[in-house]
């Protein structure tokens, strides 16, 4: 080994404090910025390889059948813009009833609504569905589901109890479209049938090339039409913007009744995913800034302290660029295992992430991009040798007659930074305070550059704190606020409604083992009961609906409340609840941005030819259903003539204060028994996203982590201090300065930088915080509600005013352990 | 210019009983080299000055570190003023030095971001002493020792002997029964040592006990009524000379 490198070695070995400093504080940014940066890209190429190799549909539009014609539609492949098309589809909605056993799926049950379309074959110029298992379907009877859409595997058979004659068709294969189009495929001879079957033909239309149907109430058919596009420019939503009203001028006015972007595909599959990357980003960066001052910090330290043996070295025959390096080296070596360390760690933990991404386009879990592997640890070294360059020079000038001859002569008279803020000190030592914490507070002032590094570090650890806590209670308040109604804690079912989105509603087993027609309790006497019960507070209904909604390609569930819900109504971004009356809905920001609607806009829901418009009064924020449920009151069901299915189907109930809730759920159960309605009352689930938990255990590791660094630069900044003033220490102590008095002094010494750095760093947290959560909730398509973001109220400010002390204090104890140790007469000849 | 001393020395023990008896001490620092201290026993009265000397190496000064309980012996006892220091725990080694012992040094030690009177204060301070008594006390022991006008500057600005002045004073702030001496003129020009050994022989004078480390037999002669050589860490020679030098007065 060179002399050099031999220099090196015997640097990092000396310093073992330092170099796992420096070790952890890289491996800490590398970390996070690994991971921050492999997301960005990676979480969008599962998605981007998919897109590109099925042609997906860069817009999915919707169509009227009573409005426009399946000529005009094919029509539309000349639009201005557009590259490519495929269709017209006829699309219908169909409810599902399975007629035999797939799995743990039994016959008799209802299922979701599912959008079928009606298309020839898998492949085509736009949308290329991806056939996963089976074959596709050749003759009527025979249906293709998308992946995800139903738990049912090939060969299982369902009903269309809605259509006469409950038609059967029989699963024959799983398909994946990239786009998300359809949730089922059939024939276009199978789906013109099925339309047929659904509504009666009517006489009167003509327009449309396909079957044309109305209902008593209303002209419009039972089944839509869908085309699939491809446009020259599509990167960002105002070309797709431009390019769906180049589409709707194409067509008869109000014809297209809704259209689907890939780029809203893209941000739901890889929302999760990319809501990581804005705090991992932030987390990186602060990572990389106290990385650069705590190796700063260290390589100065290690400079100071060893003036000596720099002067050794040059007398030796170092040249001066040789001292550099040999102190950027010792630098390097620790972050080099610090960035490797990291990269791995950073690739381990995306892939659950990326799993869940792949997943989603049945891809494989897939990796963080290389280039990302290296380009971020090239980095971060780039910044480590910039950061140690500086003290390192300055070694590399040191004069070598004078720094050799630095501690073979007694301390001077005036030793270092002895004559700065003097006046303040002595203000200070007049404090009504202990002579040891008055000379404590007062000894920063005489080493302001030093002072100002561990403010530094006590900083970045305290804004880490600060913007951890507030993403935590925003995590938290979106964790308790992304579930609808989980402000009640019992929830009573009538036992007949529609479960939840996506949910199988299984029937009680009759004697065939296959289910039959559930009796839906009467809400009325349900409500009427709860309304009776000692220990009930308040409580609202519930019902459940799927139906069409103009702007929003496929089915939308609308929820709808009766009675009271305004205080288990969601978190509002803007506007107002629902106050009871039909005609008013509340959505997501995530729907409006679906629908190309604001707040105060309408939305048209149409129910096997029903239609009920509803103006939007309030944008709220949840995450149940992606956040694509429509929130409105029964009367609007009542008017979409859903008769019985826009009573309540479950009741949400707050006890009254003081009221044991399991008690309470057992007397309400026995009621419902003794008065045989049919009705049981269950707890509230708080249904905990495992993505949000993901976040917390992730911020908490990364927040650990920034704190220990921040700590340990602390450490190291009070060890080289301890070494300086080690002399000094051996006077107190000559002088009868006990230990726990020593340990004290050089506490406060750090604790009034600590507190004033924690006060500055509280409101750079906050404002770190404050700019952080909405790109957070722009990466899943959602406005936070301002609740979510001011989270940092009085307690926990107060909390947190104290971080930056807590973690000065806790960094200086064990050195202020060892200055207490330090024997007095080896201190006294430490010259 | 003082004529009495405000050092008020009251010590715990009468004038012919030991306030140092150490006892077949011995400290070894590891390795296989010789110890620092080999057997070494000493009686020292109270009011006596005792000068030690004795080449470099010879355990001078790790004697004086087990007088004043900044080290502890490999074996044998330390006791001073009735306190076996030996036995003292950190925190009571701290407050056995705040109560029994001045320290005064070769390069005074003092600290440099303190003005003199902060300096002096100190020990009273560390103490628990009552500020407005540590005050007099201060100025007292300032105005004592002839270096009050310099109460508000910084050691850095005052020649070698008024440091060491300032040294002597705060080593006498707490009433010390014994003053620890560990070459005191080492770093002094001709007139201020000659300075420095007026005052301690006039300190001692007073009926304080002072022990002497130096290479300076002069000094060692015209402080001390006893000499105590050290070689190789043991005791060579204790010599007890008739009557202790007296001086006339304080010098500024």
């Amino acid at each position: 080994m060179s002399a050099l490198g031999r220099v090196v070695r015997a640097g990092v070995g000396r310093r073992r404090v330092q170099t796992v400093v420096m070790v952890l504080t890289t491996l800490m940014a590398v970390t996070a910025s690994v991971l921050a940066a492999g997301l960005l890209v990676a979480a969008r190429a599962p998605f981007d390889r998919a897109f590109a190799a099925r042609h997906g549909a860069h817009l999915t539009g919707r169509f009227d059948a009573a409005k426009v014609t399946a000529a005009q539609l094919t029509a539309t492949a000349d639009a201005p813009g557009v590259t490519a098309s495929a269709g017209p589809f006829l699309t219908l909605s169909v409810r599902p009833r399975t007629a035999s056993r797939s799995d743990f799926v039994p016959a008799g049950v209802d299922l979701p609504p599912l959008t079928v379309v009606g298309r020839s074959e898998p492949g085509g110029p736009v949308d290329e569905i991806d056939l996963v298992e089976g074959v596709w379907p050749t003759e009527p009877g025979q249906i293709v589901l998308a992946d995800g859409a139903a738990p049912l595997q090939p060969g299982t058979r369902f009903t269309l109890p809605d259509a006469p004659g409950s038609p059967t068709l029989t699963v024959v294969g799983i398909a994946r479209s990239v786009t998300g189009t359809a949730d089922a495929w059939v024939t276009p001879a199978q789906a013109e049938a099925l339309a047929e079957a659904l509504t009666e033909p009517t006489t009167d239309e003509t327009s449309s090339t396909a079957p044309s149907y109305t209902s008593s109430s209303s002209p419009a058919p039972s089944y839509t039409y869908s085309m699939s596009y491809r446009f020259r420019q599509a990167a960002t939503d105002a070309h797709i913007t431009l390019d769906r009203a180049a589409i709707a001028a194409a067509v008869p006015r109000g014809a297209l009744t809704g259209a689907r972007s890939y780029l809203t595909v893209k941000q739901e599959e890889t929302a999760n995913a990319m809501a990581f990357v804005p705090f991992l980003a932030a987390f990186g960066v602060l990572g990389l800034c106290l990385s650069v001052l705590v190796i700063g910090i260290v390589v100065g330290g290690a400079v100071g302290s060893a003036t000596r043996r720099i002067g050794i070295l040059k007398s030796l025959g170092f040249t001066p660029a040789q001292v550099v390096r040999a102190y950027v080296g010792q630098a390097l070596v620790p972050a080099a295992v610090g960035c490797v360390l990291g990269v791995v760690l950073g690739n381990v933990l995306a892939v659950p992430v990326l799993a869940e991404v792949g997943e989603a386009f049945g891809a494989s879990a897939g990796a963080l991009p290389v280039w990302v592997s290296a380009a971020v640890p090239l980095a971060a070294l780039a910044l480590v040798a910039a950061a140690a360059l500086v003290p390192a020079l300055r070694a590399g000038r040191l004069r070598t007659v004078e720094a050799i001859a630095v501690g073979s002569v007694p301390r001077t008279a005036a030793g270092p930074g002895t004559g700065r803020g003097r006046p303040v000190r002595r203000a200070l030592r007049r404090l009504p305070l202990p002579r040891v914490v008055a000379l404590g507070l007062a000894h920063p002032l005489a080493r302001p550059a030093r002072a100002a590094t561990l403010a530094g570090a006590v900083g970045f650890g305290a804004v880490s704190v600060t913007f951890a806590v507030g993403l935590a209670l925003t995590l938290g308040a979106v964790q308790e606020g992304r579930m609808l109604d989980a402000a009640a804690p019992v929830v009573v079912e009538t036992g007949g409604g529609q479960g939840p989105p996506g949910a199988e509603v299984v029937p009680a087993e009759g004697p065939d083992g296959g289910g039959g027609d559930r009796a839906k309790a009467d809400p009325e006497a349900v409500s009427a009961l709860l309304r009776a019960r000692e220990g009930t507070g308040r409580f609202y209904g519930t019902t459940q609906a799927q139906v069409a909604a103009s702007g929003i390609t496929g089915t939308t569930t609308v929820v709808a409340y009766e009675g009271d819900s305004a205080w288990g109504a969601p978190e509002l971004v803007s506007g107002d609840w629902l106050d009871g009356r039909p005609g008013e809905a509340v959505v997501t920001s995530r729907f409006l941005k679906a629908a190309g609607i604001r707040v105060g806009e309408t939305v048209t829901l149409t129910e096997e030819g029903r239609r009920a418009t509803v103006r939007i009064v309030g944008e709220a924020f949840f995450t149940e259903g992606q956040g694509m449920l429509l929130l409105t009151s029964t009367a609007t069901l009542t008017e979409l003539g859903l008769g019985a299915d826009a009573r309540p189907a479950r009741f949400h109930v707050q006890t009254e204060p003081g009221t044991d809730p399991a008690r309470y759920l057992d007397s309400v159960n026995r009621e419902f028994d003794a008065a045989g309605l049919g009705a049981f009352a269950r707890t509230g689930t708080d249904g905990s996203s495992s993505v949000i938990v993901a976040m917390d255990a992730l911020i908490g590791m990364l927040t650990l982590m920034l704190v220990v660094v921040a700590g340990l630069g602390v450490l190291n900044t009070v060890v080289l201090d301890t070494r300086d003033r080690v002399h000094d220490l051996g006077v107190f102590k000559t002088l009868g300065m006990t230990p726990r008095q020593t340990v004290t002094m050089v506490l406060t010494s750090v604790a009034g930088i600590g507190l004033l750095a924690g006060l500055a760093a509280v409101p750079a947290g906050i404002a770190l915080h404050r700019a952080v959560t909405p790109l957070m909730g722009d990466a899943i398509g959602m406005t936070l509600p301002a609740t979510d973001l001011a989270v940092h109220d009085g307690p926990v400010l107060a909390l947190l005013a104290l971080g930056g002390l807590v973690i000065a204090v806790a960094g200086a104890l064990l050195p202020a352990g060892w200055a207490a140790r330090t024997g007095t007469a080896t201190a006294l000849r430490t010259e | 210019m003082a004529t009495t001393t405000p050092t008020d020395p009251t010590p715990a023990v009468p004038p012919t009983t030991p306030i140092i008896d150490i006892h077949e001490v011995s400290r070894a620092y590891g390795g296989e080299g010789p110890p620092a201290l080999d057997g070494v026993s000493l009686r020292v009265r109270a009011g006596e000055a005792v000068s030690v000397i004795g080449p470099s190496g010879s355990g001078k000064s790790t004697l004086l570190n087990l007088i004043a309980g900044l080290d502890r012996p490999t074996s044998g006892g330390v006791t001073v003023d009735g306190v076996r220091v030996d036995t003292l725990s950190e925190a009571g080694s701290a407050r056995y030095r705040r109560a029994k012992v001045g320290m005064v040094f070769q390069f005074f030690n003092l600290l440099d971001d303190l003005t003199v009177a902060d300096n002096v204060l100190l020990p009273a301070q560390l103490a628990g002493m009552a500020k407005a008594e540590a005050r007099r006390r201060a100025a007292s022991l300032l105005e004592y020792l002839g270096i009050d006008r310099h109460s508000a500057a910084y050691p850095g600005r005052l020649s070698g002997g008024e440091r060491q002045r300032v040294a002597v004073a705060r080593a006498l702030m707490n009433r010390p029964p014994l003053l620890l001496a560990d070459e005191p003129t080492g770093a002094l020009d001709t007139a201020s040592g000659e300075d420095v050994r007026e005052l301690l022989t006039e300190l001692n004078a007073d009926g304080q006990t002072i022990v002497l480390v130096t290479h300076d037999l002069g000094l060692a002669e015209s402080c001390a009524q006893r000499t105590v050589e050290l070689v190789d860490g043991r005791i060579v020679r204790d010599v007890v000379r008739a009557a202790a030098p007296r001086a006339t007065a304080v010098r500024r």
